[in-house]
This record gives C-alpha cells, structure tokens and sequence, in this order.
C-alpha cells in the first residue's frame, strides 16, 4: 500500500515540463497565445496543482516528493519571471523618432548586398508609406 | 522593410524560409539602430548588441506618422495594426 505509485505527484511534474516546453514549441506560434500565455499559466496551475496533492499523499520517501514538489514548482516560477519580467528589459528608447518628426535617413544593404536607402524607398512610386519593422534578428 | 543585425545571407535564408516578399535589411554594426535609439546592449549571442523591436510608419514627406515600441519584447506590433496605421494616412 505505502508503495503505491504517486501518480498526481509525477502526472504535476511531467505536467509542468510539458508546459514550460509547449509555450516554445507550440503557443509561442499564435499571438494571441505569446503575448498572454492563458494556456501555459493554466497547465502549470493544474501542475501545481496535483504536484500539492502528490506531496501531501505521500507517506513514504517524502524528501523525493519534496524534490520533485520544489523542482515542478521552480519550472513554474522561472517560466514567469523570464516571460514577464525577462522580457521587459528593453532599453528606454528615450530619443527614437517621435511621431510627426522626420525619421533619420539610412542606407543599408539588402539580402542581395545592393544598398538601399530610406529616402529612395518614400520615393519609389506607388509607395504611399514605408513601414519600418526593426527586430532582433538570429545574430 | 525589416531591419536587423543580420548579415545580408542570414537575411535572404530567413526571408526564404519565411516566405517574406518585403525587403530585409542588414545593419551588422547597428549604425541606424543607433540612429534610431533602438539599440539593446549585450541582449544578442555572445553579449552582441542588437535592435530592441520597434515599428515605425514613414509617410511621403519622411516623417513619421505612428511607430509601437514595444515594452515586452514578445508583444510586437500586429499586421493589422500596421496595416491600420497605414490606411489612416489618407
């Protein structure tokens, strides 16, 4: 009896891996899933969740339970401080082009190394605006 | 257009892959990113600084007439809000 496998303890633990691995692999896709991870923050919960009642059902070999408990938890807990205040770490931007100002001029390279500029691009015909969309790139 | 740190081949495998009709820029030594005040210290591998992400709308006359930038870097700025900025030019 006092052998019997804990499954709600090892279902929390395999549960909260499952949700740290799925928001990269899966949620991260959609934006709507990314920008407020709903069904990560769920998944962890019920994690959690059975990870309590897994603890508190166990009678023999308590300090695994305990183990496992703090380590299913710590998955949880790093998953929000990196998404919610990891990623917040941004530069201030204090002196980026303010709307109505005139945005810098530039020429850079495309991917077929012909230089490309700015004030050539508004120019075209046809281009009523241009979007500038500047990322973070692979490095 | 999008711009980045990206070499000019790094660029044309993303946009291949991705499927990107837009121009993809390269701006390894983060010249006009720093023009831009949008220059993240050390967030790139090996400590590499690299844009932090912003949007910006330029209109005929060169100015700016909406930009987004992001206070979480997972939260970009939606296609259809671009495209919403944009059509509110005319």
């Amino acid at each position: 009896m006092s052998r019997r496998f804990n499954w709600p303890l090892w279902t929390g633990f395999v549960l909260s891996v499952a949700a740290f691995a799925s928001y990269f692999a899966f949620f991260i896709r959609f934006p709507a899933t990314r920008d407020v991870p709903v069904p990560s923050l769920l998944l962890f919960a019920g994690a959690i969740a059975l990870l309590v009642i897994g603890l508190r059902r166990a009678t023999t070999r308590r300090v695994l339970a305990w183990i496992v408990t703090v380590v299913g938890v710590a998955i949880g807990v790093f998953f929000c401080v990196a998404l919610f205040v990891g990623t917040k770490l941004l530069p201030a931007s204090k002196h980026a082009p303010a709307v109505g100002t005139k945005a810098p001029e530039f020429v850079l390279l495309d991917t077929n190394r012909k230089p490309v500029a700015l004030s050539q691009l508004i120019a075209t015909p046809g281009n009523k605006a241009v979007i500038l969309i500047f990322y973070r790139g692979y490095w | 257009m999008a711009i980045s740190v990206d070499t000019p081949e790094e660029s044309r495998d993303l946009a291949g892959k991705a499927g990107y009709t837009y121009p993809l820029l390269s701006d390894p030594k983060t010249e006009t990113i720093r023009k831009y005040d949008l220059v993240h210290k050390g967030a790139g591998m090996n400590g590499h600084d690299i844009a932090r992400p912003a949007e910006f709308l330029v209109d005929r006359a060169g100015i700016v007439r909406w930009r987004n930038l992001t206070e979480d870097f997972r939260v970009r700025a939606r296609p259809e809000q671009m495209i919403e900025a944009a059509r509110s030019l005319h």
